[in-house]
């Protein structure tokens, strides 16, 4: 099993026809993700990359049951993106886009209420399944299938570490980047419970960063409901206060958004803390022989 | 993006949220003639891009004219240390010259999107003057919240809720729900990330007034406000980072090192400096190229180191996804081939067409040092920082 996505994913890509949409469709294809549809509102009825073009997610799920949407239409048209697809009924979105405004996301996140649409992003290198399905835009090959799930709000930073896990011969049931943005479509903790309910996924590791307080959270979360040990890297701990290292989530606002408040939160909670983000592969290992 | 406080009590005014009456001026002659015009006991204020004014000497109460130019002297050019800048300072080039109030109560009120319900949330309390933060620590229940649903907006239940909650009384009430609502609608219409009167002051003669005011902008949202971009004063931020937008590089904070690092992806460049600290290292700036794939931004990023001269080494560390390995291959070629590098270069490089981009560095006969992971490359930047590699 994994989470999110595997090979049930039928996957949809909302602006394949772009720059970006394409090389990166194209990509999924590639690593065996099934790309049934594409939408880019007046290229309806063509095909790209030998995948059928629809103007509306509506038109293209009804003719190719599509149960997943990847998103990479530009910021300032992405959040009337994400509304479409949720309007559609789509089980999963996913969007790659950076810098949609805050007040765009509020607007999603209040009509995401009370519908069955998860969204995970924005800002965000999407969802992996090794050898089962990428929906994103990560490197498929430095991913091996197996039982430790990752959540990062980062995006190459997770690459790292799953290529140190790889590399170490430690698999992955499920790679999710959250995304960098203040408002994640899904949280540290709507993660943390799906990894927990999921059979084959035996480790979690978290990559978090400064600003915000998903860590701690995630932190509660893993004190009170948790049993699968968890790995943890807080990125940011040189980061200067109310500078926004990138990420529009990432800047130091009060003590809480400190990499030290965080990594003191999720070390109590009985996370393992890696020492740097090098070792986050050979704490994983050490974490998984021991339990 | 943030904006001086003139600016920001100009918008408030705009949107029927009353402010003291006063000027903004650049040189001690025209606060002279402004403290004049209004007349009696004025208020200098320095502006810049900093809280702790106060207390750092940067505002000044004055009774006559003259004294106003003597304190605008002894502000304008000059630069103010707040405990929220560093050692330098920041330059004071614009004082605020505002009649003085005779105050009877300070409040607090702001509004900001909160992360746990991404709802808007108006908070008010009657600790005016004093950092939120600090209450939030010290006397929680003394801050009032209510959460705006973002489907139909501030509602007047809410500001007559928080109004009675910090003990308003009779005309205030109503006053003080008007401007809440004005506070709302200025943050949504401008794409604000903070809206904050801190503090909200009670006039003797019972009338609410904004003195202070500060208004933080979401920076994804300033394509659709040019007006609001026109107001960003330059001066006030380090020159550097004005130097990396100006070539597209729009994620460079400074920090206080000697390695110059570029990274692709926030988390990672992060990571990098911290792990370049705990290699015994010090990293010079926070740099993400993005995932524009185009060799300039690569290039720019060495004009950048070279524009630094605290430089004494540099780390390129780049996991290729969206953005393309060879693409910055090509990039850092080019960077060599258009100018003299004089420190030394580790590079690391994986992902996304990683042969390609290794063929292209090996090909270029340039010279660098490879890092094969990491780790590799923080203790190679730090040992080449320190002398020990060339």
């Amino acid at each position: 099993m994994s989470i999110l996505v595997d090979e049930n994913t039928r996957l949809l890509v909302q602006g394949i026809t772009g720059s970006e949409g394409s090389f990166h469709t194209q990509r999924c294809i590639e690593y065996g993700t099934k790309v049934v549809a594409g939408v880019t509102p007046g290229k309806g009825g063509s095909k790209h990359l030998g995948v059928p073009v629809f103007n509306t997610i509506e038109k293209a799920m009804a003719e190719t049951r599509a149960n997943a949407s990847l998103i990479f239409v530009p910021p300032a048209f992405a959040a009337d993106g994400i509304l479409e697809a949720i309007d559609a009924g789509m089980s999963l979105v996913v969007c790659i886009t950076e810098g949609i405004p805050v007040l765009e996301m509020v607007k999603v996140h209040r009509y995401l209420k009370d519908k069955s649409t998860r969204l995970i992003g924005p800002n965000c290198p999407g969802v992996m399944s090794p050898g089962k399905c990428k929906a994103g835009i990560m490197v498929g090959d430095i991913h091996l299938p197996g039982n430790v799930g990752i959540i990062s709000r980062s995006g190459t930073l997770t690459y790292d570490v799953v290529s140190q896990l790889t590399s170490l011969g430690i698999g992955q049931s499920t790679c999710v980047g959250i995304g960098g943005d203040t408002l994640p479509g899904s949280t540290f903790v709507d993660i943390l419970k799906l990894f927990q309910a999921d059979q084959d996924t035996k480790a979690v590791v978290l990559i978090g960063e400064i600003g915000g307080t998903m860590e701690q959270e995630a932190a509660e979360f893993i004190s009170h409901k948790m049993t699968k040990p968890v790995v943890a890297f807080v990125a940011g701990s040189t980061a200067p206060p109310g500078k926004r290292m990138g990420h529009a989530g990432a800047i130091i606002t009060g003590s809480a958004g400190k990499a030290s408040e965080k990594i003191k939160a999720l070390s109590q909670a009985g996370a393992t803390i890696a020492p740097t983000p090098a070792e986050v592969g050979l704490t994983t290992k050490k974490v998984l022989e021991n339990s | 993006m943030k904006i001086h406080e003139y600016q920001a009590k100009a918008l408030l005014a705009q949107y029927g949220i009353p402010v003291p009456r006063g000027k903004v001026a650049s040189n001690p002659d025209e606060v002279r003639e402004i403290a004049a015009e209004i007349g009696g006991k004025v208020v200098i204020k320095a502006q810049v891009y900093a809280g702790g004014r106060g207390k750092a000497g940067g505002i000044k109460i004055v009774n006559s004219p003259a004294e106003a130019k003597k304190a605008a002297s002894q502000l304008i050019g000059t630069r103010l240390v707040t405990h929220q800048t560093g050692p330098e300072g920041v330059l004071v080039s614009k004082v605020l010259v505002e009649e003085a109030s005779n105050v009877a109560r300070e409040l607090y009120l702001s509004i900001l999107v909160d992360g746990t319900s991404r709802w808007p949330v108006m908070m008010v309390s009657e600790a005016g003057g004093m950092e939120i933060e600090e209450v939030a620590q010290s006397a929680p229940e003394k801050i009032f919240k209510s959460y705006i649903d973002p489907a139909i907006g501030f509602q007047p239940f809410q500001g007559r809720r928080l109004a009675y909650g910090v003990n308003f009384d009779g005309g205030q009430i109503g006053e003080a729900t008007r401007l809440m609502t004005n506070l709302y609608k200025l943050f949504i219409d401008k794409d604000c990330s903070l809206a904050e009167i801190n503090p909200l002051v009670v006039t003797a003669d019972g009338k609410l007034l904004a003195l202070d005011a500060k208004l933080n902008f979401d920076d994804n949202a300033l394509y659709r406000h040019k007006d609001i971009q026109e107001l960003q004063d330059k001066e006030q931020e380090e020159p550097l980072e004005i130097q990396a937008r100006d070539w597209g590089i729009n994620n460079y904070v400074k920090m206080d090192g000697d390695i110059g690092c570029m990274v692709n992806g926030a988390g990672l460049a992060m990571a990098v400096n911290d792990l370049i600290q705990y290699c015994g290292g010090r990293a010079a700036n926070f740099l993400d190229i993005g995932t524009l794939n185009n060799t300039e931004r690569v290039v720019n990023s060495f004009k950048m180191f070279i524009a630094d001269p605290r430089i004494k080494a540099v780390l390129v560390n780049i996991f290729g996804g969206m953005a393309r390995v060879d693409v910055i291959a090509k990039g850092i070629v080019e960077a060599y081939q258009q100018m003299d590098i004089p420190f030394p270069v580790v590079i690391r490089l994986a992902g996304t067409n990683l042969a390609e981009g290794q063929r292209i560095l090996d090909k270029s006969g340039v010279s660098f040092i490879q890092a094969k992971d990491f780790y590799d490359g923080a203790r190679k930047v730090v040992e080449a920082a320190k002398g020990v590699m060339k």
